[in-house]
């Protein structure tokens, strides 16, 4: 147990020493929601949808969180490469736990800059009619980023080196993100969006998101925690089996 | 204290190691020399349960590293090739995280940190990131670190590689009273063939993936007939220049290099 919180706590302590990391992570966010939630707004109201601000945030902290998360697979590369993984492997201690110490670390960073873009989006007009949506909404993001800092860490476990896993990365994390119904309602899309939206686990975390903070859902809250939660488990055991895996 | 046994290691397309056979008795200051990519740091991965050899049979402190892989990994401190500390934390951090992971019982945690932190004159810089501290200064945080939680051998794959000489000294005097005063078996690698002289009971030498030979320093160089170790090393080896695949630490700092060249 102290060995998961030990871990736990070097995940944190890395983030909060590099100032750049949090800056730099949150100016993709800003973009997004500056650039598309006021370019697209009159456009969205005049679609009869509303205000796109307000649909917009739960998304963006969405791929807030999915940035994140996955980001704790570029780091077990790192630690790969300047050695320190090493250190952890050779350790007395089951790989399963490091590895769900290094996974709750990097989901817990994920959900606090998750916080960070929901305090900014208070900046630029969003409003969430009740503040319980709140805490249900930091529940949902630590499923969410458990979900794909799992996912890095089994992306990783299989890769070398860092060109490999930014790659990877952008063949998945960006469809994730597109395909997810973070920027657009997944009412009334065409045949195959439907499916691709429908099997992405992303767009059940968005949807969790907006039930919570704007009380708008389209799966239903219920669906959504049933789907998070199902691929929480199940992409930590796999994460969980090729870390167990490697050899150095 | 280590017995090896025809141990043998295939990759895809190469064999790293061929039914090598060794012992080293408890207490001993035992030297693993070798050509780059002999097989040297193939060896040490194995017996620290980084690898899994493909046929041959090893016991350390009594335990199989594929079998009992906790009972080994307790048995043992290392301090590997490439730094293996994280840059980000302080020196008492990255103490703190191993004393942790190796179950250091939680009452004399703090002792013994200061203790080995002291040894190796680092205490004084213990709340500093270890981003700043020189190579002599994280190699000497690696030996302590690897000695803290009471290990019964201590590898040491090349541990002076790149440090000065007056570094290297300090190191190997550390090495040489951590033998004495905790009885700590040390298995270790070096290219440098005065500092294997000077500080080991036994040797063995390794080539392409074989021992070619093993005894005392004294005995290799009456075997070989020549007045030093390097030329007893050169005598067995023969002088042509061997070539190595990059380990993983060079590729990132070539890609690093890379990509900051590009910008």
């Amino acid at each position: 147990m102290e060995a998961i919180y030990i871990l736990w706590m070097r995940q944190l302590k890395r983030y909060f020493r590099s100032k750049s990391r949090i800056v730099g992570a949150l100016g993709q966010p800003l973009l997004f929601l500056l650039a598309l939630g006021y370019g697209f707004g009159s456009v969205f109201r005049a679609a009869g949808q509303g205000n796109y601000i307000q649909f917009l945030v739960p998304g963006v902290i969405a791929m807030t969180v999915l940035f994140t998360s996955v980001f704790n697979g570029m780091e077990i590369i790192w630690d790969k490469q300047f050695g320190f993984l090493k250190e952890t492997l050779v350790a007395p201690v089951p790989r399963f736990v490091i590895m769900i110490g290094r996974t709750l670390g990097g989901a817990t960073v994920a959900v606090f800059q998750g916080l960070v873009v929901l305090g900014l989006s208070f900046l630029v007009g969003f409003r969430t009619p009740h503040l319980l949506g709140i805490p249900m909404a930091i529940g949902f993001m630590f499923l969410l980023s458990l979900v794909f800092a799992a996912l890095g860490t089994a992306i990783a476990s299989v890769l070398e080196d860092m060109q490999g896993f930014q790659l990877s990365m952008n063949l998945i994390v960006q469809p994730l993100f597109f395909l997810s119904g973070a920027l657009f309602p997944l009412k009334g899309l065409p045949t195959v969006l439907h499916y691709v939206t429908a099997v992405n686990p992303l767009s059940y975390g968005v949807d969790a998101l907006r039930s919570a903070l704007i009380d708008m859902s389209h799966f239903g809250m219920a669906t959504d925690l049933v789907v998070l939660g199902a691929g929480a488990v199940v992409f930590t055991v796999i994460g969980g089996r090729l870390f167990g895996k490697i050899q150095a | 204290m280590i017995t090896v046994r025809n141990l043998t290691k295939k990759f895809k397309n190469l064999v790293a190691v061929v039914k090598i056979s060794f012992e080293v008795a408890r207490g001993e200051v035992f030297a693993f020399l070798g050509p780059n990519g002999a097989g040297k740091t193939t060896t040490i991965k194995m017996l620290t349960t980084l690898l899994i050899p493909t046929s041959g049979e090893i016991r350390l402190n009594g335990y199989d590293p594929v079998t009992e892989q906790d009972a080994v990994r307790r048995s043992f401190g290392i301090v590997f090739q490439d730094p293996s500390l994280d840059n980000q934390l302080t020196a008492y951090e990255n103490m703190d995280i191993h004393a942790v992971l190796y179950k250091v019982p939680r009452s004399g945690r703090k002792a013994r940190i200061e203790d080995l932190l002291r040894l190796v004159q680092l205490w004084e810089r213990r709340n500093d990131k270890v981003e700043k501290f020189s190579g002599g200064m994280k190699r000497r945080l690696e030996i302590a670190r690897g000695l803290l939680h009471h290990p019964a051998i201590l590898f040491l794959d090349e541990p002076t590689l790149g440090l000065d000489p007056q570094t290297r000294n300090l190191i190997w005097e550390h090495v040489k009273e951590l033998n004495r005063s905790e009885g700590v078996t040390v298995f270790l690698t070096t290219q440098l063939m005065e500092e294997a002289e000077r500080m080991t009971d036994k040797i063995a030498i390794i080539d392409h993936g074989r021992i070619a030979a093993q005894g005392s320093p004294q005995e290799l160089k009456e075997q070989t007939k020549t007045t030093s170790l390097e030329q007893a090393f050169l005598a067995l080896t023969g002088s042509t220049i061997r070539e190595e695949e990059a380990g993983s630490g060079d590729r990132l700092r070539a890609w690093l290099a890379m990509r900051r060249g590009g910008r």
